[in-house]
């Protein structure tokens, strides 16, 4: 199990560098600076990229990058003056992730109870019903949802907050709309892999000893189906990530994806940079840790025979 | 043989799946008993029905695609088929354990052997959690599990296959059944680990009493083990009699044709073994009269269309031929004496 | 019973046409395939979707009287009209021939992106698969790395660097789309390639293109075919979102995504113009996963011969 799990970390570890690396000469390869707006004259933006240091060569720009990372330096932000990323990331993210986390458990509650019923009830008008949630979750883009939801609960009928994010009220539509899609290929994977499970000779031998239907549900079926969900959970951080870039911009919370597609349009460069690795090494590390969770809930990687 | 004697009864068990291309017929008419402390063989090729048979019994095929077209099973006296949910449970594991083909797929990955060994105790009120520990670990030393107190907190895939398939039989066996029916245990392990779950399965009859179905395709097996025979083709019993009946005055062609695509000690050298021709009918549209007419040598043109009645050779030996009736030519199969059964009367 | 005649009872032996009969009829994997997708209805349905919005998308704006940039000032947030048969936007462009010169732009993007991203994981897939060796030990630990990065924001990069428009989409959505589609194919050809039909076609020294057009891209096909299908809308939905955030088509240019982003400001009070675009969007949507799931059904050989 040690080693299963120092292997993971060492794997996660180079992934970040790679990206870190990939990002950080994307960024410098976009067309164009912060600084090529009219009002600057060109001594003044000349001034500002020394005062960057922009004018040095890219290796070393790379090497600073990465001393100022490793202590926890995210870099400075080009157009909200003297505010440095890990400020707005300390500000905004909270936001994001009580949103995301919101999202997430109730996207995976639903999601897996909705898989069971619907392979518990296999061809009845329940898991008809079940199929039908899953095939329009995966469906309706969360922007799209977002907006329906934020026209009919909010204006229409008035029963929700439109926008903001002040208390309990306001955060029901946009983890809804969040949660949506998540849900339906959460419900749809555990579906499948729970009858998956139905058909390996183990249950017929759980069967035989006269355990009861419910029993082989949850003491023998849910546990090996749970596996493949698993699988998906550390893609699936990702996809409520991406949800959030766009929600947070239509139900105006101040999070950070609002902040991150802002920047993305501004070409507020040092900003994208430092978010993006955020975001990477936020998901990176997700996964990691899913990967974990796996190794322990699967006895056959846990003991290290693969 | 008294009535008492018989702890199950098939009678004219009917058992099919409904598919998409059609309702495969399985199971067809099959009858017979199995008798206190005895091991019976069920044998044929595959897909002749055999284990959907045994599963019948313990109505473990999935139903829906399965269903019951028709007969009963009586399981000391009850009918399995008139039980609800709870009644049957009881029995499942209780009073019959069954051991199933592939030890490497039917024990649960994710959970320990011991607790999938005390599994068959859920919902007994009549005994203690301790008790049923010491009973897991007794059956585990019974069945020749070496280190119990260790293998009790391992995993399957830390076992070898023979060893999985002991820990099958131990849980078929913990409650103390009686009557286990195994389904081809030997046929995914190796030869000699085939050898010691054998001699196990024989020693535990011994000190148990346990009534035993033998599945299997090997006839070799079957002389080894087993007191009475029941030989299938296509969903049907053509033959049924005790081992020596079968083996040394053989009366249906298919039983004939089995004996003679396996090497013997004496076969000689030189001399090849003779398979038998062709492949089993398609039970989707099983033939209307014996099946095995159209692989069968003593093929006559009543074998196409009329199902053959049965015939009894001898006091245990009953045959489903054509080849038995009077007007039949001689033939090595034909045997003095063979009586029909008029449908409907008990032998 | 009673009646059987003494003629009967005459030995005839084996009968060499029964005994080896098949009494179901033998199909092709594709017809066997074919047949079953029309039968479900849910495919067929998809299918049907997805045909007839092509077919919209190819014609309906040639037959309009409207282009997609011609502004009727009277006609702004138009409801739907004889003139304007799904109204019209903030500017007063109508409706309807937007929507398909977007469905335009929209599928041909998910098909394009899904198609290369397919064609070129599938190559590199399948050649890592099949020779192994240190190619495949190279490009998989590449691939490993790659498939860590969220492949979202390496897309949100390269669109930055290259700028907006179709073919820097396309490009975007490729640079990191076929890690997945890669991996997959490597386990299958590698899966196969251990199976005993192709060492048996190796021992009779068929030459290995050979081996890889007969024995590896039949079995392979069927479920490539299915991942194709359900990338699709992976790739619309994506394109959509890349648009949504400002990044992927912009104006003059529209595709379902623009459409989307220019209706959802006028929500409030004029709600039609986002549940328009947005209701093209999810029955595409849903059409391509309801065929993607039917193909994968059809597909699916554990499945052959049963519902």
């Amino acid at each position: 199990m040690l080693k299963y799990i120092i292997k993971r970390v060492i794997a996660a570890v180079l992934t970040i560098w790679v990206l870190i690396t990939i990002v950080f000469f994307l960024v410098r390869l976009m067309p164009g600076t912060p600084f090529t707006s009219a009002k600057l004259t060109p001594e003044v933006a000349a001034n500002m990229e020394a005062y960057y240091g922009f004018d040095k060569p890219l290796i070393v720009q790379y090497l600073v990058y990465m001393g100022n990372l490793l202590q926890g330096n995210f870099g400075y932000s080009m157009k909200f003056t003297n505010r440095t990323v890990n400020d707005i990331i300390g500000e905004t993210f909270p936001f994001s992730a009580d949103l995301g986390i919101r999202a997430l458990v109730l996207a995976v509650s639903i999601g897996l109870v909705l898989g069971i019923i619907s392979a518990r009830n296999r061809g009845k008008k329940l898991d008809f019903f079940c199929v039908i949630i899953a095939v329009l979750g995966t469906s309706i883009p969360d922007f799209i949802m977002g907006a329906v939801l934020q026209y009919l609960f909010g204006i229409r009928w008035g029963l929700l907050p439109v926008a903001k994010y002040e208390g309990i009220e306001y955060t029901i539509l946009p983890a809804c709309a969040l949660a949506f899609y998540t849900l339906a290929s959460v419900s749809r994977i555990m579906r499948a892999s729970m009858l998956e499970v139905t058909q390996q000779d183990y249950i017929k031998t759980a069967r035989s000893k006269g355990v009861s239907d419910l029993r082989v549900t949850y003491k023998h079926q849910i546990r090996n189906a749970i596996m493949p969900v698993m699988t998906v959970l550390g893609p699936t951080v990702a996809s409520v990530l991406t949800g959030t870039f766009v929600l947070e911009s239509i139900f105006a919370i101040p999070g950070m994806g609002k902040y991150y597609v802002e920047s993305v349009s501004n070409n507020d460069y040092s900003m994208v940079l430092g978010m993006t690795i955020f975001y990477g090494i936020f998901l990176v590390t997700c996964n990691l840790i899913v990967d974990i969770l796996y190794g322990v809930a699967d006895p056959r990687v846990r003991i290290g025979k693969r | 043989m008294s009535e008492n004697d018989k702890i199950l009864e098939l009678k004219n068990v009917v058992y099919s799946f409904r598919t998409y291309g059609g309702e495969v017929k399985a199971v067809r008419d099959v009858s017979f008993e199995v008798r206190k402390g005895e091991i019976l063989g069920i044998v044929g090729e595959s897909g002749c029905g055999k284990s959907v048979t045994a599963q019948c019994i313990m109505r473990l095929n999935p139903e829906p695609p399965g269903f019951f077209e028709g007969g009963e099973i009586f399981f000391n006296g009850k009918d399995i088929l008139k039980m609800n949910k709870k009644e049957l449970r009881n029995i499942r594991g209780r009073d019959i354990g069954f051991v199933f083909q592939d030890p490497m797929t039917s024990l649960n990955p994710t959970m320990r052997i011991g607790k999938q060994i005390e599994e068959v105790f859920l919902g007994r009120t009549d005994i203690s959690k301790s008790e049923v520990k010491e009973k897991a670990l007794e059956i585990m030393k019974l069945v020749g599990i070496s280190d119990v107190e260790k293998r009790y907190r391992q995993y399957p895939h830390e076992l070898s296959g023979g060893m999985k398939q002991r820990v099958m039989i131990a849980i078929a066996l913990v409650s103390r059944p009686s009557l286990v029916i195994c389904d081809e245990p030997t046929t995914s392990l190796d030869v000699t680990i085939e050898a010691q779950i054998l001699d196990l399965l024989l020693e535990l009859r011994e000190k148990l009493g346990t009534s035993i179905i033998m599945i299997t395709h090997d006839l070799g097996v079957i002389a080894r083990m087993c007191d009475r025979v029941i030989v299938m083709y296509g969903g049907k019993v053509v033959e049924k009699g005790t081992v020596s009946e079968i083996f040394y005055n053989t009366a249906h062609p298919y039983t004939k044709g089995l004996m003679q695509s396996i090497a013997k000690l004496d076969t000689q050298k030189g001399e090849k073994l003779k398979p038998i021709e062709g492949t089993p009918p398609d039970l989707f549209f099983p033939p209307k009269g014996c099946p095995f007419a159209a692989r069968c040598e003593y093929a006559m043109d009543v074998c196409k269309d009329n199902p053959p009645l049965e015939y009894q050779v001898c006091k245990e030996h009953v045959t489903s031929c054509w080849l038995q009736h009077e007007y039949a030519p001689d033939t090595d199969i034909k045997k003095q004496g063979a009586v029909a059964i008029e449908k409907g009367e008990v032998k | 019973m009673a009646e059987l005649k003494k003629e009967s009872f005459v030995i005839r032996g084996k009968d060499a046409v029964r005994m080896e009969s098949i009494s179901r009829p033998s199909l092709s994997f594709w017809s066997d395939a074919w047949r079953r997708l029309r039968k479900n209805k849910s495919a067929f349905i998809g299918l049907c979707i997805v045909v007839l919005y092509a077919l919209l998308a190819i014609f309906a704006p040639m037959f309009s009287q409207y282009t997609q940039s011609q502004m009727d000032v009277d006609a702004r947030h138009a409801m739907f009209s004889a003139e304007h048969w799904l109204g019209c936007d903030s500017t007063g462009r109508d409706m309807w021939v937007r929507i398909w010169m977007g469905a335009r732009v929209s599928l041909s993007i998910g098909l394009i992106s899904a198609v290369l991203n397919m064609c070129v994981g599938a190559v590199v897939g399948g050649l890592c698969g099949f020779y192994g060796g240190k190619l495949d030990m190279i490009v998989m630990r590449l691939v490993d790395v790659l498939y860590g990065i969220p492949s979202l924001i390496i897309t949100i990069l390269v669109m930055m660097v290259l700028g907006k428009g179709i073919t820097p989409l396309i490009v975007a959505m490729c640079v990191v789309g076929w890690i997945g589609t890669c991996r997959f194919v490597r386990g299958e050809v590698y899966r196969l390639k251990e199976q005993d039909f192709v060492l048996a076609a190796k021992v009779l020294g068929i030459p290995d293109i050979k081996i890889i057009l007969r024995h590896i891209i039949p079995n392979i096909l069927g479920l490539l075919v299915t991942n194709l299908c359900m990338a699709i809308p992976g790739a619309i939905f994506q394109e959509a979102f890349l648009s949504y955030i400002g990044l992927g088509i912009v104006p003059p240019d529209c595709s379902w995504g623009v459409i989307c982003k220019e209706g959802i400001q006028f929500l409030r009070y004029y709600p039609h113009e986002i549940l328009v675009p947005a209701f093209f969007v999810c029955t595409t949507m849903l059409a391509l996963n309801l065929l993607g799931n039917g193909l994968r059904d059809a597909v699916d050989p554990k499945l052959r011969g049963t519902e």
